[in-house]
């Protein structure tokens, strides 16, 4: 009666799962203390209410971008750990016990969800809601309220993915959880759940929020600009988030139904009644495949923007660039089969397949060669964003050869699975999207404190970086030639492996050196931030964003630009133009919302709920989050009031300030 | 840009908005239309589509949805031109007839449960249920939303955001008409056939 009723309430949690071995144990202490900490901190210093009014509630998307780029910082912390801790296992081989079979696999199974989910993600969020509005002459993205729903969707799936730390266990199928492991026969446990309600939940929120910056983009460009003067930048955006449009549901549905056989016993993927667990590889990389380039097209946007800026030139070969962009968004779809040539589809759909993964290499190859072209006989300076973009070009070079290679069904019966192919994606993730993020970090940075960042402590991390970077996959594609499989938790030593991983596993210190450098650069940084206070365009930058004071008012511009030209602003202080006296106009603001924080607490809820079988509280949940929205939705008078007379003040206060500055 | 002009603009970006999502929808029943089609054939021994389906019970439930999207039609016509009581008369009947779709549906799952045909018998009842299911819950995600509308209008007296409300809801409405014809002829007529 007793045990029933427990049942009832808590569903398949008892006291047990809050049991870990002394690693997984630490780690969940460490965080949940570290929470605990931050919350004592905030009430010691009565920070509350600041805190829930200019941040948890904002709906300013420069906000919700520092909240983005906040929690994907912290989570790559999280998975590097991971990593550190993976290396570290093949290295030793055994010689001491480090992480058991079953540790291990829920470890890479957590690295690389977090590392594409809310890492990866969580990075280009942030970074569109911090570039786009200014970029494309706007003061908003098009749902305000819908930007604040997209980023709690992914704070909640953040959380629940971090949950087995403290209670239960992760998933240990891997990062895109083949079935018929991840299945319930194999897997009875909560860790695919988990998986699942993590991704599905943040899954949700990228895909609201591809559809708030599509819109944003098509609809509220500043008034000239046409889609071919739109930045580059703005252009890998509009691609990125019309492939997370097509992408996104794909996942959801394949989620879905994997819960579904999971939680009521149906049969899409198990190996018994009919079901057929290769639709859900097919399924999961018709996502998979276009998520890769969601996740990199914006990292061509942003060299792109830094190879002109700081070449000085402007981008060679614009409309072959977009064309291109336009291509590889189109062909990502075509090309998904290319990640299990070993299935068995036949030699004549492999042909295809294998073809079309070359065709994409097509445009892939023509950006490389513009951004080269941009750097021709134009005046070059090398500051860090410009030293990440040249780690970029190498590494990104390799890891294309790498991957045409591969994409020759018949060596590929070789490569697949094996740690050549952990070597290739991690050559184009890490050197294409990482460093894409920490250029743009670079970049962009004083656009939005007012400083730059320290240049030789970034030099410092870069080098670290790249060096490391070499050292770390290099030899994984040396030991994918010998047969090195991936996600092995031991090897036997006669196979001659343990040389090269431990060069790798140097590799990641060096890596780990380097990420020092790079959060000391930005506390020292903000420590002497006076030393490099910088004037609104510290670049000499070429598009919008550079238009306004740096850091931007809450209303970005007092008057919206005219485009007649691309690089807009370039034009507009080089170009012959007349000065215009600004008319200010009141500018309608939206109000900050708490329904956004709310809806995302009882997503997470119903998440864990749902992981832990607690029936009652889904319903509750669910419920709770139809009414917010409703309430939310019912609400008239989103926006409010900046007069005119205000704006007009606010610019005259921020001319004065930059006229001391430069003084 | 004044505020009035700023609030049509809105209201443009609200409907390519959801334009946008329904496009999304499409894909997501794309995928589940996909695992159907993958899934027909594998009955593990249990019964087929032609062996499970009422096609006449099907046939009234279709023209019972089918209709519904006439009367939605209406009443986003009678709310353009300010005729509340036409309005209302309109709303209420389409209401009715999703109410009495979403019960023709779950008395049809509930017979072929009650037969011992659920979801869990084979991978193809499986994917049956799911779509349609799916089809189900948009259909009930739909009626609270008109509950609301119903009543916002009445309440505010058809304020301009609620009439444009209105009008998402019927492009909701229609979409979901346009799937269920797909479900009527993929599921049920060709996944039908003996």
């Amino acid at each position: 009666m007793f045990d029933e009723m427990l049942k009832a309430i808590f569903g398949r949690l008892t006291l047990e799962d809050f049991i870990h071995e002394p690693i997984m144990a630490g780690a969940g202490i460490g965080m949940v203390g570290a929470l605990v900490t931050a919350i004592i901190a905030v009430t010691f210093f009565k920070r509350w209410k600041w805190l829930w009014k200019t941040w948890l509630t904002s709906l300013d998307p420069k906000k919700i971008g520092v909240m983005y780029i906040i929690v994907s910082v912290i989570m790559l912390l999280r998975g590097f750990a991971d990593a550190l801790l993976i290396r570290a296992q093949q290295v030793l081989n055994g010689s001491v016990e480090l992480l058991n079979a079953d540790h291990f696999q829920q470890i890479f199974s957590a690295h690389g969800s977090i590392m594409i989910f809310f890492v990866g993600m969580g990075i280009i969020f942030g970074i569109f809601n911090l570039i786009i509005p200014s970029q494309i002459g706007s003061r908003d993205v098009a749902f305000p309220f819908l930007n604040s729903v997209s980023f709690w969707l992914f704070a909640a799936g953040m959380i629940i993915i971090n949950m087995p730390m403290v209670v239960g266990e992760f998933s240990t199928a891997g990062w895109l959880a083949y079935p018929p492991l991840s299945g319930l026969e194999y897997s009875p446990g909560v860790g695919v759940d988990y998986w699942i309600w993590a991704l599905q939940i943040s899954g949700i929120g990228s895909l609201l929020s591809g559809i708030n910056f599509f819109v944003t983009i098509i609809k509220m460009r500043a008034p000239g600009m046409t889609l071919m003067k739109m930045p580059i930048f703005t252009w890998s955006v509009l691609m990125s988030v019309s492939l997370i449009m097509f992408a996104f549901p794909i996942l959801t549905v394949t989620l879905g139904l994997l819960a579904l056989d999971r939680t009521l016993g149906m049969h899409f993927f198990t190996s018994m009644a009919g079901g057929n667990p290769m639709m859900y590889v097919n399924l999961i990389w018709a996502w998979g495949h276009p998520e890769v380039y969601i996740l990199v097209l914006p990292a061509f946007g942003i060299f792109s923007e830094i190879v002109a800026t700081f070449s000085k030139k402007r981008i060679f070969g614009y409309t072959s660039m977009v064309i291109a962009l336009v291509a590889i968004a189109i062909l990502s779809f075509t090309v998904w089969l290319h990640h299990f040539f070993t299935m068995g589809a036949g030699a004549d759909v492999n042909t295809f397949f294998g073809i079309m993964t070359m065709v994409i290499a097509i445009p892939t190859g023509v950006k490389v060669f513009n951004w080269i072209f941009t750097m021709y006989r134009g005046t070059v300076t090398f500051k860090t964003p410009m030293l990440w973009f040249m780690g970029f070009i190498a590494t990104f070079t390799v890891g294309g050869l790498t991957g045409v290679m591969m994409s020759v069904p018949a060596l590929d019966f070789q490569f697949h699975n094996s740690l050549f192919l952990v070597a290739h994606f991690h050559n184009m993730i890490v050197g294409g999207v990482l460093f894409g993020a920490f250029a743009a970090f670079a970049y962009w940075f004083p656009k939005f404190t007012g400083f730059t960042l320290n240049e030789t402590l970034g030099k410092f991390a870069f080098w670290f970086w790249i060096v490391g970077f070499l050292l770390a996959f290099i030899p994984l594609y040396i030991l994918g030639f010998m047969g090195a499989t991936r996600r092995l938790d031991h090897y036997d030593p006669s196979m001659g492996w343990q040389g090269l991983f431990i060069v790798a596993g140097f590799g990641v210190m060096l890596i780990g050196i380097g990420v020092l450098f790079q959060l000391l650069q930005v506390a020292y940084s903000i420590w002497k931030r006076k030393a490099n206070m910088v004037g609104n365009d510290p670049w000499d930058g070429r598009t919008l964003e550079w238009a306004t004071t740096s850091p931007p008012p809450e209303y970005v511009f007092a008057t919206i630009p005219t485009v007649t030209t691309r690089d807009a602003f370039w034009e507009s202080k080089y170009g012959k133009k007349k000065h215009v006296e600004p008319e200010y106009e009141d500018i309608w603001l939206p109000k900050n919302s708490g329904a956004g924080i709310i809806i995302g607490l009882f997503a997470m809820t119903f998440g864990a709920a749902v992981v832990w079988h607690m029936w009652w509280l889904v319903i509750v949940a669910f419920i709770a989050i139809v009414v917010t929205i409703i309430i939310k939705l019912s609400d008239d008078e989103p926006d409010y009031k900046l007069s005119a007379a205000k704006v007009a003040k606010h610019e005259l206060h921020a001319k004065l300030k930059l006229q001391e500055k430069t003084v | 840009m004044t505020r009035a002009e700023e609030l049509v603009a809105i209201h443009e970006k609200k409907t390519l908005g959801f334009w946008i999502y329904l496009m999304t929808d499409c894909v997501l029943f794309a995928a589940l239309f996909a695992t159907f089609a993958v899934l027909k054939n594998a009955t593990a021994g249990g019964p087929g589509g032609s062996e499970v389906f009422d096609l006449p019970f099907v046939l009234v439930e279709t023209f019972v949805l089918l209709t519904s999207s006439f009367t939605i039609g209406m009443a986003l016509l009678a709310s353009v031109r300010g005729f509340k009581k036409q309005t209302f008369f309109w709303l209420f009947a389409t209401f009715a007839l999703g109410v009495v779709f979403l019960s023709m549906e779950l008395y049809e799952f509930m017979v072929l449960i009650g037969e011992g045909h659920g979801p869990q018998q084979s991978a193809f009842l499986s994917s049956y249920f799911t779509l349609v299911a799916t089809h189900g819950i948009h259909i009930a995600v739909g009626l609270l939303w008109m509950a609301v509308v119903i009543v916002r209008l009445w309440r505010h007296n058809f304020k301009q955001t609620d009439i444009n409300r209105l009008a998402l809801l019927g492009l909701f409405w229609h979409f979901l008409d346009v799937i269920w014809i797909f479900i009527f002829s993929f599921v049920y007529l060709i996944g039908g056939m003996a």
